[in-house]
């Protein structure tokens, strides 16, 4: 190991030091470096890695969602940006991943490629596979709306490592939504097959938006600003609203999906999607655990 | 990786792009310090050296110009050199800290490390004068200034047009709000009827 802070020299080497395993092919090691995050977290250690956790599969599940969509998107224009938004995530997740690492003494890899389903703290919301790309952007609106919202919260978080992420995470974000909120209301208000199409898009993912609102105390632990989940939901309806009116859409009236004796998404309770979404991500990670190339 | 100005960017952004590192460079260390060069002529060379890398993807700018490049100090001869990400996801940090790392080293620095920093999150309004004019100048449209504050959520045609950086004309139109890089958008000029790429204002 060398004393560089994120990429080592090793990575140029051709023999294949341990530092460049293939997981870590991109050289990536601690953006962290200048973040004092020597103080005790406020927040109780294991709690904090447990939400770093959630916005970080929340991240990385979404990400390997969108990239299944490369090769099968109508225009290349939308290729380039489902695979913009999905690389987006992925560096937030990784980062979410590291400092959820840092915290119980792992790192990013051994998080996204060695956890189970019942491990994994994303919502359900992401897990589902798109039927058409009129609920891609459908989803991606509400998905980008409510993380925009929730980081925006985080950038004053007491955690200086997440307060980091949030801040560059949200800008990235606000893009993401932009452009979401356009295929909304071209497709919502367009011919009457895409209306119909979109308002059935929505109608398909709806049940899983109500689990983004759950109350969590150690959310408003870290910033006070997350203490009331219905303050958040009427922000991000004031967002989505418009955008649906401006699209001719209704805002679907579905009961919410039930959960497991109420636990859900955050309490390692998922769809069956899940399952196969984990063996195509990890599958290479686990078939060639200390692999290097 | 260092291509020169004007030639071909990386086309692709996923994570693949940053796969084509060579390996086998065998580092040259070259004695630095102690030959008589005073701290503080050692740190002006050493900041001169690492102002003057240019970005894998933007070549026609450096990492001063583009902002991302926050800090240079020389420690007992030992370079340190902060940069900060343009987008988290972005791969071409690793391209980045390559070049950094060989520039200096050619420089006779053998001893570099490169820091990423977070935060204060990198903005295009970090874009320094200098580096607009060479990007319009190699027919990338330089960013507007970023919307600050609440993020309004507008709908097409809210905003001031993109100047076409080649006839200058404002009647141009978005074809890719994506481009091919994660900072950049593709437009199209209706007078000249030229494609541009323009770096993305965030």
């Amino acid at each position: 190991m060398t004393d560089d802070a994120w990429m080592t020299d090793d990575a140029w080497a051709t023999d294949g030091p341990a530092s460049a395993r293939w997981a870590y092919g991109t050289g990536f090691r601690d953006p962290f470096v200048d973040i004092d995050l020597s103080a005790a977290p406020a927040t109780d250690p294991e709690q904090l890695a447990a939400r770093c956790l959630m916005l970080g599969d929340d991240a990385l599940v979404y990400s390997h969602r969108l990239q299944q969509w490369i090769t099968r998107l109508p225009e290349l224009e939308e290729e380039m940006a489902v695979a913009n938004i999905a690389l987006d995530l992925l560096g937030q997740a990784r980062l979410l991943l590291t400092r959820a690492g840092h915290l119980l003494g792992t790192d990013e890899d051994r998080l996204a490629f060695f956890r189970s389903e019942h491990e994994f703290r994303n919502v359900r919301l992401v897990e589902r596979a798109d039927t058409d790309f009129a609920e891609l952007v459908g989803r991606l609106l509400v998905f980008s709306t409510w993380r925009l919202e929730l980081l925006r919260r985080l950038r004053n978080s007491s955690d200086p490592g997440l307060a980091a992420i949030a801040e560059r995470g949200a800008t990235e974000l606000a893009y993401h939504r932009e452009y979401a909120a356009g295929w909304v209301v071209r497709l919502g208000d367009g011919t009457d097959l895409s209306h119909q199409r979109m308002q059935a898009g929505l109608e398909a993912f709806w049940p899983y938006v109500d689990e983004l609102f759950q109350p969590d105390p150690v959310l408003a632990e870290l910033s006070p600003e997350l203490a009331d989940p219905a303050a958040l939901r009427s922000d991000v309806d004031a967002v989505l609203d418009p955008v649906l009116a401006t699209a001719t859409l209704q805002r679907p009236s579905v009961a919410p999906a039930a959960g497991v004796g109420g636990r859900t998404g955050r309490d390692g309770i998922h769809t069956e999607d899940l399952g196969y979404i984990l063996a195509e991500m990890q599958s290479v990670a686990r078939a060639h655990p200390e692999g290097v190339w | 990786m260092m291509e020169p100005a004007g030639g071909p960017r990386g086309s692709g952004s996923g994570p693949e792009t940053s796969t084509a590192v060579t390996g086998g460079e065998t580092p040259t260390a070259t004695a630095v310090a102690g030959d008589g060069e005073s701290a503080s002529a050692l740190l002006d060379r050493a900041r001169r050296v690492a102002e003057s890398v240019t970005d894998p993807e933007l070549p026609a700018v450096t990492l001063a110009e583009l902002g991302i490049l926050r800090d240079v100090t020389v420690q007992d001869g030992h370079v340190h050199v902060t940069i900060t990400p343009t987008y988290l996801g972005c791969p071409a940090l690793r391209e980045i800290s390559g070049d950094l790392h060989r520039q200096l080293r050619e420089a006779g620095f053998a001893d570099v490390t490169v820091h990423v920093q977070l935060t204060p999150a990198w903005t295009s309004d970090a874009i320094t004068a200098e580096g607009r004019r060479k990007l319009a100048v190699a027919g990338i449209a330089p960013p507007r200034p970023a919307a600050r504050g609440p993020v309004p959520l507008g709908l097409p045609g809210r905003r001031d047009p993109v100047a076409c950086p080649r006839c200058g004309s404002a009647d141009t139109t978005v074809l890719a709000p994506f481009g091919a890089t994660l900072c950049l958008a593709l437009h199209r000029c209706r007078a000249c009827g030229e494609p541009f790429e323009y770096v993305k204002d965030i």
